[in-house]
């Protein structure tokens, strides 16, 4: 069974078209990249499948439900990483993640917090105020609360956005193994080696469109392109 | 262009927004509203008082304080008997008069006997604001003026007189008509004195409560903007009407608690300044019951409800920490505006336009409460109370259809003013 399957999603601001009727499907336990320049309809478009933005037109299953009409439904089986996240600074990194778990089933609780401690590793400093974490230990602190949760879907905007290389192979790790586990991961990313090392299969949009969208290494071959990066140019800029 | 001039062009430029200006324009529109109401009060202070006189003493200083009377001010009804008193009351009462005053029979022939004559007065009393008591401070006034009168005339007549009683001729019997009740012995001023110092405290609290909470309220959807906590919040398995009515629900609890701590500071403060007027209204049944402060308590919750869903409203619109200053301002204003009309003015004596804008205002109920129901005006309460609840139920259920849609994150408003404010704030 697919756990998403967009048909013809349109998404407006006003008079602007973010998303121009694209339509793409990704099954159960696979990583599914979405590519493509600043302001192409990437956040957009997984704003949407976050249950924080309506759809203009189409339609959007994600894991059986319907978007328009099942959005609590849906938010109890995703987990959403925005690109810019933060946490609350008044609040340690422990009571955070306490925050979050304590909206699902109480009796998972603690082994939720307990599952995202061991994913941000950040140590005794877990038990610091957010407002003193570096952006590292930020993001990781944020990756936490969105893995630890078991989500079926986890929809992941930029995740290793700002991170140095230790701290993004890091969290590449995490997804990888997350995905292992059987979460379905729809991530975006502007790191086409990230994108490459992760994805099963990718899109890559343009304007509100996709213009592509295989398993990097068919679409590699098929734009006789040495990696990504060349098949990102190629599509998006020729 | 050198480096100052480029710095101060550059700072004027981003401090000419409306977020600047709009406030401090407002405010001054408030003060010059406020200047012409107190224009108006020195205008009313300076015109005659209507009143009614019944002269029975047809003696000299009989005729002394009747010919006053008639002369600083606007007599509606004449009379010599003691027996025309109700008709008196009620031709005064018609003609919006302020007091009604007997010269009795005996008036001269106690002076002369060096015993104070008596005024007796009757004073119709329609408002217990500071604005009410403008006209019965006028007929005081004026009775102090025939007083010095008699005491010049007395010292003219006779050199000799008792020094302690020449400066005291004459003596006010007073009864006061106040909302279908008598008061017996106390003027319209010590009324509205005693219950200015008993409902003083409870509009500046009130007026704490809704700044302090409404603006916590605000703050904390900005925080949630500017720490970019808000998508995730609003993708995890909560409704949007728990994540509304908890925010409300802190926001109500803190402004509390930050409430009673200024209650307590302020307690001390205004005991500086109470003063006993020598009368106990209670003894006029005059007095809060344990059930009264139950409708007060109710009415200070639902109003507190209503406050902060409209901040939540408000706090919608709000981007970061900086545009949340802005908006706290017309919640500031919406609670001092009340509390100023409280103060200075009696709900049943506005004018019908600023009664009706006064109602409108969640936030006066609790302060009008108190005063409504030490009358036993239980209409007023009540409805304030239904109209508070229901003003409370559309506006949460407005920032929860908000919420249900994509103005919060995206932010774009039909509201362009409101729009336009805070995107300069930015």
């Amino acid at each position: 069974m697919a756990a998403i399957e967009v048909k013809n999603l349109v998404k407006r601001y006003g008079s602007t078209d973010a998303v121009k009727g694209i339509s793409f499907s990704i099954n159960e336990g696979e990583i599914f990249g979405l590519i493509g320049p600043n302001g192409a309809g990437k956040t957009t478009t997984l704003r949407v499948l976050a249950t924080l933005l309506s759809i203009n037109d189409g339609s959007v299953t994600i894991l059986g439900y319907d978007l328009s009409k099942q959005a609590g439904e849906i938010r109890k089986l995703i987990s959403y990483l925005p690109e810019d996240a933060g946490a609350y600074k008044n609040l340690t990194g422990r009571a955070y993640l306490q925050f979050i778990a304590n909206f699902f089933d109480s009796k998972d609780a603690p082994t939720m917090v307990k599952k995202g401690i061991e994913i941000t590793d950040l140590g005794k400093r877990i038990d610091d105020r957010v407002d003193t974490y570096s952006k590292g230990m930020m993001r990781r602190l944020l990756v936490g609360r969105a893995l630890m949760t078991n989500p079926k879907l986890a929809i992941l905007d930029e995740p290793t956005s700002g991170l140095d290389v230790i701290n993004a192979q890091e969290i590449r790790k995490l997804v990888k193994t997350t995905a292992q586990a059987g979460t379905t991961v729809l991530l975006s990313s502007h790191n086409m080696l990230e994108v490459e090392y992760l994805c099963d299969r990718i899109a890559l949009i343009s304007e509100g469109k996709i213009v592509e969208e295989g398993k990097p290494k068919a679409l590699m071959e098929k734009h006789q392109a040495r990696n990504i990066e060349e098949v990102f140019v190629r599509t998006v800029h020729e | 262009m050198s480096g100052l001039g480029n710095i101060t062009k550059k700072e004027i430029r981003e401090l000419m927004t409306p977020a600047t200006f709009v406030p401090i324009i407002l405010v001054a529109a408030i003060f010059a509203t406020m200047g012409n109401s107190i224009q108006g009060i020195q205008d009313q202070a300076t015109e005659p008082p209507t009143i009614g006189i019944i002269n029975e003493d047809t003696s000299s200083f009989g005729i002394i304080a009747s010919d006053i009377l008639h002369t600083r001010a606007k007599s509606v009804f004449n009379s010599t008997s003691l027996s025309e008193l109700q008709e008196g009351l009620q031709t005064v009462k018609d003609r919006n008069g302020v007091a009604i005053i007997i010269i009795p029979e005996n008036f001269t022939g106690r002076i002369i006997q060096e015993q104070q004559g008596t005024f007796q007065v009757y004073w119709i009393m329609r408002g217990a604001g500071i604005m009410d008591t403008i006209s019965s401070g006028a007929v005081e006034g004026l009775i102090a003026y025939i007083n010095t009168n008699i005491s010049r005339e007395l010292i003219t007549q006779n050199s000799t007189v008792n020094a302690s009683f020449v400066l005291s001729p004459t003596i006010r019997q007073e009864t006061t008509y106040f909302k279908d009740r008598e008061f017996v012995g106390i003027s319209p001023n010590t009324i509205s004195s005693m219950l200015s110092s008993q409902s003083l405290l409870i509009p500046i609290v009130i007026m704490m409560i809704i700044i302090m909470a409404g603006g916590i309220v605000i703050t904390s959807m900005a925080l949630e903007k500017e720490n970019k906590t808000l998508e995730t919040l609003l993708t995890l398995p909560v409704k949007r009407t728990s994540i509304v009515s908890g925010k409300i629900i802190a926001a109500a609890v803190i402004g509390l608690i930050l409430a009673v701590i200024y209650m307590i500071g302020m307690q001390f403060y205004f005991s500086g300044f109470q003063f006993s007027v020598g009368v106990n209204l209670e003894t006029y049944g005059i007095v809060l019951t344990s059930i009264d402060f139950i409708w007060i308590g109710l009415s200070l919750f639902l109003a507190l409800i209503a406050g902060l869903a409209l901040c939540m409203l408000l706090g919608t619109f709000a981007k970061n920490y900086k545009s949340a200053q802005t908006l706290t301002f017309p919640i500031t204003m919406l609670a001092m505006i009340p509390m100023f009309i409280t103060m200075f003015a009696d709900f049943d004596t506005l004018p019908m336009a600023l009664k009706i804008f006064t109602f409108a205002i969640p936030f006066s109920h609790p302060m009008l409460a108190p005063r409504a129901l030490l009358f036993h005006d239980y209409t007023l309460v009540i409805g304030g109370l239904i109209y508070v609840a229901v003003f409370a139920i559309i506006t949460i259920s407005i920032v929860v259809w908000i919420f249900k849609t994509d103005r919060l994150l995206v932010g774009t408003t039909k509201f362009k003013w409101l729009a336009l404010l805070v995107r300069r704030r930015r």
